[in-house]
């Protein structure tokens, strides 16, 4: 065999540049896929909850989610539990549900029956309560309460208010 | 500079340039297919063909699609569909041909199962033809999302949301696919890109692979026989034809091929002309609205199966099924103990297995199409357990299998 030494040389210095060039093209192809600043910057929704029907589910739209704002009646309020309570965003006396309203199996939008005071999950038969709280399979856990401040009657999603750090330390977001 | 005689013909002149005689002879006249087949042998060549009438349709869809989430919708629905001359037959000849293109392939993939035409070196064979299942269901997937409507968008959230793997919750995953937080202009930008560009450029890469896995170990026969290809071609070349086992490629096989591509041709426009609409689901003729999720979800037909053994079991058994199910077919030639290279109906227990996993396969898909309630989660859990377990049971009765 000739002497190699200086071709294998020269392979190995482009074997080495071209791994280095392949691992930042690697790197630039997945920032690429990352979301946008302006999706991420998509911001803040504001709503004003004094205008809320009882036993009425409002849809508002966060991020490009669903967010489910529910007000309870007085006899929803006191039929349910410690845990379910502890859930609930309390504006003055009124009792509110709000949620990402996808539900956490495969991410499908559950409907509200008024009449069961649940969620139906058409997709694969999920169901949840009042509360968002899943309470027939597939969904392995409640649906997610959003980041949310308080202001007044008003409540801003996107931020994390005391109320929301204190569900936060409870753990019953999501 | 290399010596060139004067060329007497077109031929010839390619001849000299390109060794197209060369060519012709190596890849096709004396490529040497067995005689003792049967029409399903030509089901690669219907699926060439299928493939073939899938990118020239889609060529023509893409002239007038805009993939933008404002407009993609009265794109298709309104341009194509009303205003291009014609626009109407590429769509139903494209939407149709996705639908049957995975008729043919399954019904290609069990004639290998059934034959064990994927052992005892058909082995990559078997698994390149198994990739390119995976990039298909992947190009049907991407093509999908692009009319926008409430399917696309719906089974896009579904779909990506399966990245998150469950309890792991890897929602930055999802959301890194998506290029946002639901399916928006990113995503349906980039399966824009995959679906016209990245995966059709890989299924034609492993189709020149799976025709190179082929040519060594050359097609199985109706009866497994281990055939001396070189014995028998030298038998057809000296004249006794009669006796040869096997014939040429090209002309023999590909007339008979191309006859049953023929009757497949007039089954596919028969859809195409009067029956399309069974590959036009009616939810997606409503825009996509990530407010309003449709009371039923369902895939196409051809991921159903897969779909019904996710569905029956809490979240993370379904993902984890789900899982196995998608990888599992890739195993086969592992999986089969057996060293019988043999249609099944001669394996014992092996014909058994054969046919209950078809059965079984069969009642996934129709489960899978059913909404989930009652005796049909109960149908499709049983269903699922039994898709399960057969693989489970596969090593063990093909290991005990007697020689034939």
């Amino acid at each position: 065999m000739a002497d190699n030494s200086r071709r294998d040389f020269m392979g190995k210095v482009f074997g080495g540049w071209a791994a280095l060039g392949g691992l930042g093209a690697l790197y630039a192809a997945k920032k690429t896929w990352d979301p946008l600043p302006s999706v991420k910057a998509a911001g803040f929704t504001k709503v004003d909850l004094s205008a809320a029907e009882p036993n009425v589910l409002n849809v508002e739209k966060w991020r490009g989610k669903p967010i489910f704002i529910l007000k309870k009646t007085p006899e929803m309020v006191a039929n349910q539990t410690d845990e379910e309570t502890a859930r609930d965003v309390i504006v003055g006396n009124d009792h509110f549900l709000i949620c990402i309203g996808l539900c956490t199996h495969l991410g499908c939008i559950p409907a509200y029956r008024p009449d069961k005071h649940d969620f139906k999950c058409a997709c694969h038969g999920g169901e949840f309560n009042a509360s968002a709280i899943n309470t027939a399979p597939p969904p392995p856990s409640p649906m997610v309460i959003p980041p949310f401040r308080l202001d007044g009657t008003t409540i801003i999603l996107g931020e994390e208010g005391p109320e929301y750090k204190k569900m936060k330390e409870a753990g019953v977001i999501a | 500079m290399a010596h060139f005689e004067k060329a007497r013909n077109l031929e010839e002149w390619l001849d000299q340039r390109l060794a197209i005689k060369t060519l012709r002879r190596v890849l096709a006249e004396e490529y040497w297919i067995p005689k003792n087949i049967n029409f399903l042998w030509a089901m690669g060549m219907v699926l060439a063909i299928t493939f073939g009438i899938l990118l020239v349709s889609g060529i023509f869809l893409l002239m007038y699609y805009q993939p933008n989430i404002e407009t993609a919708f009265d794109s298709v629905n309104y341009t194509i569909m009303q205003e291009v001359e014609f626009g109407w037959l590429w769509r139903h000849m494209h939407a149709v041909a996705a639908s049957v293109v995975f008729l043919i392939i399954y019904i290609h993939m069990f004639t290998g199962i059934y034959y064990g035409s994927y052992k005892k070196g058909r082995e990559l064979i078997w698994i390149s033809g198994m990739l390119l299942f995976v990039t298909f269901s992947a190009e049907a997937f991407s093509g999908y999302m692009l009319p926008w409507g409430q399917m696309s968008y719906w089974a896009g959230m579904v779909i990506t949301n399966l990245f998150s793997l469950g309890s792991l919750e890897f929602n930055g995953l999802v959301e890194w696919i998506r290029g946002d937080y639901v399916p928006g202009q990113a995503f349906l930008t980039r399966f824009f890109m995959l679906h016209v560009l990245l995966l059709p450029l890989a299924i034609i890469g492993l189709i020149g692979l799976h025709f190179g896995t082929l040519r060594i170990p050359h097609v199985n026969n109706q009866d497994g026989e281990e055939i001396d290809f070189d014995e028998e071609a030298k038998k057809y070349l000296a004249g006794n034809k009669k006796e040869a086992k096997v014939i040429r490629f090209q002309p023999d096989f590909l007339s008979k091929d191309m006859f049953v591509v023929s009757i497949f041709l007039i089954f596919y426009f028969y859809l195409v002309f009067w029956h399309f609409d069974f590959a036009m689901d009616p939810i997606n003729f409503d825009p996509a609205d990530g407010l309003k999720t449709p009371p039923h979800i369902y895939p196409e037909w051809y991921f159903l199966w897969s779909y019904e053994i996710l569905r029956p079991f809490p979240k993370d058994p379904g993902l984890i099924a789900f899982g196995f199910a998608q990888v599992i077919f890739f195993f086969l030639p592992f999986l089969d103990k057996s060293p019988n290279v043999a249609p099944a109906s001669r394996r014992g227990m092996f014909k058994v297995w054969f046919w209950v996993m078809l059965v079984d396969m069969i009642v996934l898909t129709v489960m899978g199409k059913l909404p989930p309630q009652g005796i049909y989660s109960s149908i499709g859990f049983v269903a699922a357990v039994i898709f399960i377990g057969l693989w489970i049971v596969l090593p063990i009765i093909t290991k005990k299998e007697k020689a034939v």
